[in-house]
C-alpha cells in the first residue's frame, strides 16, 4: 500500500476551481516532483495535504496517509499528523519562522508537541539536528534569532524543523526559490542526503531542479495533472504540449546559440565607480567597489552575481538614483552628474530602468495609458493629447500590447503584461540605454521567453543598449553579448559571452556555472560547488574577496588583492588565471 | 454608501429648506407658550424650549451651522495637513526634522488657551471657529500624511517616474497624493464627527456658537438642562447628531474602497 494515497482532491474558491479532480500516490520513501507554472495549482494542493488551506476554500476528495481519511479532519487530529508525519518545508523561511522565538525554542517545540523528547534530551536532539543541517556553530545558533541567520541559513533552519520529528512524507514547496544558485545547490543537496526513509514531494517550477533528483514526475496545468511518470520517461519523450513547452522553457547552459560579439563604438564608460552607503566610516557599508565597466552601441552586457554582489547597487549609481562616492559614468563623451537632478534632461531620456517586480514599479492609481504617457508629458510638452495617445498605443503595440490595455489598471493586468507596459514606458522616448534589473525575474517561462524575445527584436530594430542584471545564467546565456561577474561589490571576471560559459577564467565563475541544475536526468548529481555563503559587506576579507571559499585559493590571495586584469582575451581578478585551467562542466 | 449618503443628504435639504416652510424663525421668544411638547396638531413641530422658542427651525439652524463647521474645518485640515506631510515626508532629511518639530510644538500649546487667546484679541466670529479647528485637526493629519508618504516614496513605481524626469511637485502630486486619498478619506471623516464634537465642546463653554445663533452641540447642551422635564429638546438634537455621525462613518468607509482602484471594475 503507498503512504499518500489522493483521490479526487479538488479545491475550489467560490466559482474558482483552482485543483480540479486530482489522484496520485506516493510510496514510503520515494521521491515524487510537482512541476508546473505559477497558478498551476500546486501550492494549493501541498497546502490541502497538510489542511493548512484558508477557511474560504472548499475542499473535496479523499487524502489518505497509511489508510487513514485527513480531508475533513478537525485541526486537533490533524496537529497530530502535522510534523510527526507530515511536515512541510516553505518557499521563503523569512515568513515560516516565528521572528520572536530563539530558532532553538521552534524546533524544541516540535519535539515537546509530539511527545518525542523533554528537557535536557530535547536539547541535545535539536543542537544535533542544527548540526545535521550543516548550520556552523549549532549551540550557538541553537539561541540565535531567525532575523540574524541568513536566507541560506534560515532554509537550513527550516528543514531542520521539518525533519525533527522523523516524518514519513515531506512536502517542500519550491524550497530554493528564494535563494542564490549556489545556495540552492547546496539546499538541494541537504534534503537528498538527510530524508532517509522519508519520502518527498519536490514542488517546482523549475524542470532542473528535479531532474536528477525524483524518481516520478506529476506535471500540472490549470489545476489538473496532466502528465505523469518515471522522470527519464517525462524527460525523454514527453506527451502534452504543457510538458513539452515547460521542458524547453527549462533553459541549459549547454545548448542554443549564442550572441556573437559586437564591435561597435563605446557609448557608456564607467571608471572606477565606488558606491558606499551610510556617512560614519566605522559603518559605511561599500556595496560597490572600484568598478570600471565599458558598454558599446547595440551591445547587451550582462551583470551577474548572487545577492548582495553589489549589481542593483552599481545600477542606481549609474542612473542617478544613488550618487557615487568616487568614479565617473561617462555617457556619449560627457560626464554624467552623480545626482539625477543635476543632469541634463536629455541625458536623463537617454538612459531609463525596467524593474524586477513588474507591477510594483506601475503606480497602481493610474491607467495604463496614463503611465505610458507620463515621460511624454515631462519631455515633449507640446505634444497634443491626441497625438499623445497614438503615440502610448504605437508603443504598446511595439511591446505586443493591443489598444484594449490603454484604459486598464495596474492590478489588471498579469506580470508578463505589466513587464511590457514597464518597458514601453521606458522605451517611448526612444533611450540608448536599456537598463533591465532583474527584469524576467518575477516571471513564467514562457512569458520570460517572450519578454526576452521583445528585447532582442527592440536591440535589433533600433541598436538599443542594454545593461542586463540577472541573477538566471541561463538567461544571461541566450541573451548578452559580454558578461560581468561581481562579488562582494567587486568586479572578478569580464569576457565575451562564449568565452566565459565554455572557459571560466576565475574560480568564482566557475562555480557559479557549476551550481546551475542542469535539466537532464541521465547526469549524473555533483556535489555542490561551493560551500559556505557570502560573507557579509560590512567586513569583506583581506586580499582577494573570494578567497575564503575558493578552492585554488593560496597564502597570497589572503593577502594581496588581485586587480582586474587582462588574460588571454578576458578581464579577470585571480592571482592563480594563469596557473589553473578551469572547464565549465558542461 | 448609497443609504448613508442618502440620509445625509436628506437632512442637509431639509435642513436648507426647512425652516423657509415653517411660519415660525429662530428667535422669536413667548413665554406663553415654553416647553411645549412636539406634535403633528400644534405649530411646533418639534416643540418649544424654555424661552418658547420654535425648536424645529432651531434644529435646522444647528444643523446648518454644525456642518458647515465641521466640513470647513475638515476641508482646512485636510488642504493644510496633506500638502504639510506629503511635503515633508517626501523630501526628508532635515527638512523633514524641521517641519515635524514644528508640529510637536504646536501638539504641546494648550489649545483651549490658544482659543480664548484668540477670542480676546479679536471679535468673536465663526471664521474663528473654524480656524480654531482647523488648527488642531491638521496636525494629526500631517503626522500620518507624512507616514504614509515616506512608505511610498520608496516604492518603485517613485523611482519611475524620477527617471522619466517627473518634477518633485509632479511626483507629489501625481504619484504620492492619489495614493493617500484612501486613508486621507478615512481620516478626514473621523475629523468630521471630531469637529463636531469640538465645536459643541466650544460653544458649551460660552467660547463657540453665541445664542441666539445656535448649532446641534449647543442644542444638545441646552436640552440636558431640560432633560427631566421635557426629555424632547435632548433626545431631538442627540439623535439627529448620533445620525449625522453615524452616516459619516458608514460613508467613510464606502469612500476609501471607491477611491481605490484596485476596487473598481
Amino acid at each position: 500500500m503507498s503512504l499518500l494515497e489522493v483521490t479526487e482532491l479538488s479545491v475550489r474558491y467560490g466559482e474558482e476551481t483552482v485543483v480540479d479532480d486530482l489522484s496520485f500516490s506516493v510510496n514510503s520513501g520515494e521521491s515524487v516532483g510537482i512541476v508546473g507554472e505559477s497558478g498551476s495549482g500546486k501550492s494549493q494542493t501541498a497546502l490541502a495535504l497538510l489542511g493548512l488551506l484558508p477557511r474560504n476554500a472548499n475542499l473535496s476528495g479523499s487524502i489518505r496517509l497509511d489508510g487513514n481519511e485527513l480531508a475533513g479532519k478537525s485541526d486537533e487530529e490533524l496537529d497530530r499528523v502535522r510534523a510527526r508525519r507530515i511536515a512541510m518545508v516553505f518557499q521563503d523561511p523569512a515568513q515560516a519562522l516565528n521572528p520572536y522565538l530563539r530558532v532553538g525554542r521552534q524546533l524544541r517545540q516540535i519535539l515537546l508537541q509530539h511527545r518525542l523528547a523533554s528537557g535536557k534530551a530535547a536539547d541535545v536532539r535539536v543542537i544535533d539536528m542544527l548540526q545535521r543541517v550543516g548550520l556552523p556553530d549549532p549551540v550557538r545558533q541553537f539561541r540565535a534569532f531567525p532575523h540574524e541567520l541568513s536566507g541560506g541559513m534560515r532554509q537550513r533552519v527550516m528543514i531542520a524543523s521539518a525533519l525533527i520529528a522523523e516524518p514519513d512524507l515531506l512536502v517542500a514547496d519550491e524550497p530554493t526559490t528564494a535563494l542564490d544558485v549556489t545556495v540552492q545547490a547546496q539546499i538541494l543537496d541537504l534534503l537528498e542526503t538527510l530524508r532517509d526513509s522519508t519520502a518527498l514531494l519536490l514542488i517546482t517550477h523549475d524542470l532542473a531542479i528535479v531532474a536528477g533528483r525524483c524518481e516520478r514526475l506529476l506535471i500540472f496545468d490549470a489545476g489538473k495533472l496532466i502528465e505523469s511518470g518515471a522522470t527519464t520517461a517525462v524527460f525523454s519523450s514527453p506527451q502534452m504540449p504543457k510538458t513539452k513547452q515547460l521542458l524547453a522553457a527549462a533553459a541549459r547552459l549547454d545548448t542554443g546559440p549564442i550572441p556573437a560579439p559586437v564591435s561597435g563604438e563605446t557609448l557608456l564608460d564607467i571608471e572606477r565607480l565606488t558606491v558606499s552607503y551610510g556617512k560614519a566610516a566605522a559603518q559605511r557599508l561599500q556595496a560597490v567597489t572600484d568598478v570600471s565597466l565599458s558598454l558599446r552601441t547595440a551591445e547587451t552586457l550582462a551583470i551577474v552575481g548572487e545577492s548582495g554582489s553589489g549589481k542593483s547597487s552599481l545600477v542606481r549609481a549609474l542612473l542617478g538614483l544613488v550618487p557615487p562616492q568616487s568614479g565617473a559614468v561617462v555617457y556619449a563623451g560627457s560626464q554624467l552628474a552623480g545626482s539625477l537632478q543635476a543632469r541634463l534632461s536629455g541625458q536623463r531620456r537617454d538612459l531609463q530602468l525596467v524593474f524586477q517586480d513588474p507591477v510594483a514599479a506601475l503606480n497602481p492609481q493610474m491607467r495604463v495609458q496614463k503611465i505610458v504617457a507620463e515621460p511624454l508629458q515631462v519631455h515633449e510638452r507640446g505634444l497634443s493629447s491626441a497625438k499623445r495617445r497614438e503615440r502610448v498605443a504605437a508603443m504598446l503595440a511595439k511591446a505586443g500590447l493591443d489598444k484594449s490595455f490603454l484604459d486598464r489598471y495596474p492590478h489588471q493586468l498579469s506580470g508578463g503584461q505589466a513587464q511590457r507596459v514597464g518597458i514601453a514606458r521606458a522605451l517611448i522616448l526612444g533611450p540608448r540605454i536599456l537598463i533591465c534589473d532583474e527584469a524576467v525575474a518575477a516571471l513564467d517561462g514562457s512569458t520570460r521567453e517572450q519578454v526576452l524575445e521583445l528585447l532582442k527584436n527592440l536591440q535589433r530594430e533600433s541598436g538599443l543598449s542594454i545593461i542586463f542584471i540577472s541573477h538566471d545564467l541561463a538567461v544571461v546565456r541566450s541573451m548578452s553579448h559580454r558578461v560581468a561577474v561581481m562579488y562582494l561589490g567587486r568586479l572578478l571576471e569580464v569576457a565575451d559571452n562564449a568565452s566565459l560559459f565554455s572557459t571560466p577564467r576565475h574560480p568564482y565563475t566557475k562555480a557559479l556555472l557549476d551550481a546551475v541544475p542542469v535539466p537532464d536526468p541521465r547526469r549524473a548529481l555533483q556535489a555542490p560547488p561551493l560551500g559556505g555563503e557570502a560573507p557579509s559587506m560590512l567586513s569583506p576579507p583581506r586580499g582577494c574577496v573570494f578567497h575564503p571559499r575558493c578552492a585554488y585559493a593560496k597564502a597570497r590571495c589572503s593577502e594581496q588583492r588581485p586587480e582586474l586584469r587582462e588574460f588571454a582575451g578576458v578581464r579577470v581578478a585571480c592571482h592563480r588565471a594563469d596557473e589553473i585551467s578551469l572547464n565549465a562542466r558542461y | 454608501m448609497k443609504k448613508s449618503g442618502a440620509i445625509l443628504l436628506a437632512i442637509l435639504l431639509l435642513a436648507i429648506v426647512g425652516p423657509w416652510l415653517s411660519p415660525n424663525d429662530y428667535l422669536t421668544t413667548n413665554f406663553d407658550g415654553i416647553l411645549k411638547p412636539p406634535g403633528l396638531s400644534g405649530a411646533h413641530l418639534f416643540g418649544t424650549d424654555d424661552l418658547g422658542r420654535d425648536l424645529f427651525v432651531r434644529t435646522m439652524l444647528g444643523i446648518r451651522v454644525t456642518l458647515l463647521v465641521a466640513v470647513v474645518a475638515s476641508l482646512v485640515s485636510l488642504v493644510i495637513g496633506v500638502t504639510y506631510g506629503a511635503v515633508a515626508g517626501y523630501v526628508g532629511g532635515r527638512v523633514d526634522a524641521v517641519m515635524m518639530r514644528f508640529v510637536d510644538t504646536l501638539y504641546a500649546l494648550p489649545f483651549i488657551f490658544l482659543v480664548i487667546l484668540l477670542m480676546v484679541a479679536f471679535e468673536r466670529n465663526f471664521l474663528l471657529i473654524f480656524v480654531a479647528i482647523g488648527a488642531i485637526n491638521w496636525l494629526d493629519m500631517a503626522r500620518i500624511v507624512r507616514g504614509q508618504t515616506i512608505s511610498l516614496r520608496e516604492r518603485e513605481f517613485v523611482d519611475a517616474a524620477r527617471l522619466v524626469g517627473v518634477s518633485t511637485a509632479g511626483i507629489i502630486f501625481r504619484h504620492i497624493a492619489p495614493n493617500l486619498l484612501g486613508i486621507v478619506v478615512v481620516y478626514v471623516t473621523l475629523t468630521i464627527p471630531q469637529a463636531i464634537l469640538v465645536e459643541s465642546f466650544l460653544s458649551f463653554l460660552g467660547l463657540g456658537i453665541q445664542e441666539p445663533q445656535t448649532s446641534l452641540g449647543a442644542l444638545v447642551d441646552a436640552g440636558v438642562n431640560q432633560m427631566e422635564g421635557a426629555s424632547w429638546t435632548l433626545l431631538i438634537p442627540a439623535t439627529l447628531l448620533a445620525l449625522i455621525l453615524l452616516c459619516f462613518n458608514f460613508l467613510g468607509d464606502a469612500l476609501r474602497d471607491f477611491f481605490d482602484a484596485r476596487r473598481a471594475p
